[in-house]
């Protein structure tokens, strides 16, 4: 079992794995930091479920939260306009803080 | 009905498969007599061969199409009048559901909640993940591939769109649900639902508003 990386307020950037198979990912967040909001518990790999591996590991999974204004590179209606999402732990990289982002 | 693949905490339905290169808007596939396909091939592999019986085929669609609204809204009137229960809920949606002896059975619960200055909405980018233990089946729009791609693009015009105007002051979180996790939006209590039961409450409680589409109206008199 993968050890949890990830704390609440840490930043983590979303690797472009270039996976062909049942990603969960999807591809507007690839490269792009957000700050981990929740850890979700341990849970089965959906690219491995996909191709009915049922038996592991067990992947642990975060809800990330990145700003708008970041993610599409334009200003918004409100500076806190964010979008939340769940990430599997193998899609993230630990990242430092920049100005611009959560 | 639409074929899954039975998965131990992964409860997806009509995926896309390595990105955007196929359209499932289509749910169910017929023939040129209108037979259905998934329903042939459940047929082929799984009663034929005594895997399953018809019956306990029928049993399962009832199992999946039987829940409704009713469940969302009441857990939303609920949180309304026991503040207690809201931090509950908030806290663990599983728990809270179980509370009302509501059961989510395809995933786990996180439950979000709007306020004057944070408005949430709930999109499935890659499918149509979608509460459906408290919520029912999901309306056409939700998976549409036009609510899909634009809600998290341009959140604030999709709401427009519903005819659903934020005051600028507040501040909206789109929640792309993808992955082991559900999400029922706890709506605004509306003014004018002062000393109304929980009965009364929870009628007023749309799909929408829970999708966090809408607001829940004040009721007219």
């Amino acid at each position: 079992m993968n050890r949890v990386r990830f704390s609440v307020g840490d930043k983590a950037l979303v690797a472009d794995l270039r996976k062909p198979d049942h990603v969960r990912t999807p591809d507007y967040l690839i490269g792009h930091t957000g700050e981990v909001i929740q850890f979700c518990g341990y849970f089965l790999n959906p690219e491995d479920l996909s191709v009915g591996r049922t038996s592991g590991p067990m992947v642990p999974l975060y809800r990330i939260q990145f700003r708008m204004e970041t993610l599409w590179r334009a200003p918004q209606r409100h500076p806190d306009d964010r979008l939340c999402i769940e990430i599997y732990d193998h899609w993230l990289i630990p990242a430092i803080e920049t100005g611009s982002d959560f | 009905m639409t074929l899954r693949t039975p998965s131990p905490s992964h409860d997806h339905h009509d995926h896309d498969h390595g990105g955007a290169t196929h359209e499932h808007d289509s749910l169910v596939v017929e023939d040129e007599v209108g037979n259905l396909l998934a329903q042939q091939m459940v047929d082929a592999l799984l009663i034929r061969r005594g895997i399953l019986s018809a019956s306990e085929v029928t049993m399962e669609i009832q199992n999946l199409e039987a829940p409704g609204t009713h469940l969302g809204a009441k857990m939303v009137a609920r949180a309304w009048l026991d503040s207690a229960y809201k931090q509950r809920l908030l806290r663990n949606g599983e728990d809270g559901a179980a509370e009302l002896k509501i059961k989510i059975g395809e995933a786990q619960l996180v439950v979000v909640e709007n306020t004057p200055t944070l408005h949430n909405v709930v999109v499935c980018t890659l499918c149509s993940c979608y509460p459906r233990s408290i919520l029912g089946q999901p309306p056409s729009w939700y998976i549409s591939t036009a609510y899909r791609a634009r809600t998290v693009r341009e959140p604030a015009r999709v709401l427009g769109e519903f005819g659903l105007t934020l005051p600028l002051t507040t501040a909206i979180c789109v929640h792309d649900s993808n992955a082991d996790m559900r999400f029922l939006v706890l709506p605004m209590r509306p003014v004018g639902t002062e000393g109304m039961t929980e009965g009364e409450l929870s009628q007023l409680v749309t799909r929408d508003s829970i999708i966090g589409v809408a607001l829940v109206a004040t009721p007219s008199r």
